[in-house]
């Protein structure tokens, strides 16, 4: 028997199992992952963590610490070798295709313009949301990119490639968006912009997203909530609650609030990294 | 400022022309004061009167027949190449167990093979598309198959993600992945077509360019015999032109012809 399931306004849903009402869209528990049965060093061991629909989750850590890896279990690209992935509060043995990711690189075909790029995940949803390709020309528009529609992405810059990623991924109609280090590659001046840019759309999206970054200030400016995973996969999983108030804007950055935070979480991970 | 196409023309192509003019010049007069003998190497002119005067007969019958057998060939190459690569690309077992045949197809020297040919199939037009298959199907096979084995992979996860079936990623990754790396196959392969037909008249057949020329060559009419081989070349370059233009035409995006 499935969970009972009621649908909240603002499209997230409330579950309830077995007495218990959670509302997490996405829960791993005690997940272990190694890329070889049997291997001695290991690259995810016993996370677990949760998120609750609309919620803006940042994922940060040192490289190599498994961010990567643990977007491609939830993606569904991957399979843990023991522990419990549930989408929605039901366990999700196949996840492909319903929840959205968008990897570190923007992976624009380079043979498609822009729209047709866009419209990619509805073309393999075989027609079956057939009234969307409107709204995506209107998203074109929205996302800065309205003269680019019929435009290849090596006419782009780095910024609109970007966001015509983004909205690629918008595009699938997934409530979680799993988004990997989409800033990451962009210049220090665009990168801003685009943060600015998100955190305006962040309030009409109505999305539920988890997001990996380096950058802390990005972190903090955009999350609920922050995991820090740790260097070493033996240790655990921190959890960091950002107390800013939303709306946020891109000025709360110079705010002393969001400085002693960001302080705060630096601290944090200085007594994790042992150099 | 974008130059006249005339002016581009002249500076892809200018020296080409230049140097063919003079290499022309000077091949006309070597033979007209005497110093080759012309039954050697023919004049430029010469080869072009005979060029003329046979015209009805080379380009009317012999080329027509010569165009028949590379079509088919090639054809045939590109079906044949194209279903072998996709299957060795979807099955290891068959990559492996075909791949040695494809390379070893290639070891054994056409002209020794071109007698059974003729035992198999006559003097049809079939043993001479035997030996142009056989010339023009390993450029096809090995280049589509290293194209499909180069497409990313993390285009393929992207598109998992987004609920794609193989065929899916296949047909929207893959195969336009793989084109230009087919098309370089096409070109090396239209090209070995001409040389594989030539070889397949020359060592039996009744009509076509290639037995034309041995023909022509044991009556020691060089000059038709060097007519011949111009309308070879000629016909060489201008299929792998078509190609080129069918390249063009496919996987040039708007974008990159500005």
């Amino acid at each position: 028997m499935g969970p009972a399931r009621f649908l909240s306004e603002t499209g997230g849903s409330l579950f309830v199992t077995g007495g218990l009402p959670i509302s997490a869209i996405i829960s791993l528990q005690q997940i272990n992952y190694s890329f070889a049965q049997g291997d001695k060093a290991p690259i995810i061991t016993d996370l677990s963590l949760d998120v609750r629909a609309g919620e803006f989750v940042s994922i940060i850590g040192v490289s190599g610490s498994g961010k990567s890896t643990l977007f491609k279990l939830i993606a569904g690209l991957l399979e843990p070798q023991s522990g419990e992935i549930r989408l929605n509060g039901n366990p999700a043995p196949k996840r492909l295709g319903k929840v959205a990711y968008m990897p570190q690189k923007d992976l624009l075909l380079p043979w498609r313009t822009v729209l047709d790029n866009c419209l990619l995940p509805l073309e393999l949803a075989r027609g079956k949301r057939r009234g969307d390709k409107a709204s995506i020309r209107d998203k074109l528009e929205r996302f800065g990119l309205g003269g680019y529609a019929d435009a290849y992405p090596d006419e782009l810059s780095g910024g609109m490639k970007q966001r015509a990623a983004f909205l690629r991924t918008l595009a699938s109609g997934q409530d979680l968006l799993l988004l990997d280090e989409p800033f990451g590659a962009l210049d220090a001046m665009t990168k801003r912009g685009m943060q600015r840019w998100l955190l305006a759309l962040w309030g009409e999206l109505n999305k539920t997203v988890l997001f990996i970054t380096h950058d802390l200030e990005e972190a903090i400016l955009l999350s609920d909530r922050i995991y820090i995973m740790p260097g070493n996969p033996t240790q655990a999983l921190q959890e960091w609650k950002v107390t800013l108030p939303r709306p946020r804007y891109y000025e709360m950055n110079y705010e002393p609030e969001l400085i002693m935070l960001r302080q705060d979480l630096e601290q944090q991970l200085h007594a994790q990294t042992t150099f | 400022m974008r130059k006249p196409p005339f002016k581009k023309w002249l500076n892809n192509y200018g020296l080409f022309v230049l140097l063919l003019m003079l290499i022309l010049v000077a091949w006309e007069g070597i033979v007209r004061f005497g110093w080759v003998p012309a039954f050697i190497i023919p004049a430029p002119t010469s080869a072009a009167t005979a060029l003329i005067k046979d015209s009805h007969l080379l380009l009317g019958r012999h080329l027509l027949a010569t165009l028949r057998e590379v079509a088919l060939g090639f054809l045939l190459s590109t079906a044949v190449g194209v279903a072998l690569a996709i299957a060795m690309h979807s099955s290891r077992t068959l990559e492996k167990a075909l791949y040695p045949f494809i390379v070893i197809s290639q070891t054994i020297p056409l002209i020794t093979l071109s007698p059974i040919f003729i035992m198999w199939f006559g003097y049809t037009i079939w043993s001479k598309v035997a030996v142009v298959f056989l010339t023009a199907f390993f450029p096809i096979i090995v280049s589509t198959y290293d194209g499909l084995r180069k497409s990313d992979k993390e285009y393929s996860e992207l598109l998992l993600t987004m609920g794609a079936s193989s065929w899916d990623i296949f047909c929207k990754i893959k195969i336009p992945m793989a084109l230009p790396s087919f098309f370089s196959g096409l070109k090396l392969s239209i090209v070995y077509c001409v040389v594989g037909a030539t070889i397949g008249e020359w060592l039996g057949g009744n009509e076509g360019l290639g037995y034309y020329t041995r023909r022509m060559s044991s009556n020691l009419k060089t000059d038709s015999m060097f007519a011949s081989v111009m309308v070879l070349s000629l016909l060489g370059m201008l299929l792998f032109a078509a190609i080129v233009l069918l390249e063009k035409i496919l996987l040039t995006r708007r974008g990159r012809t500005k």
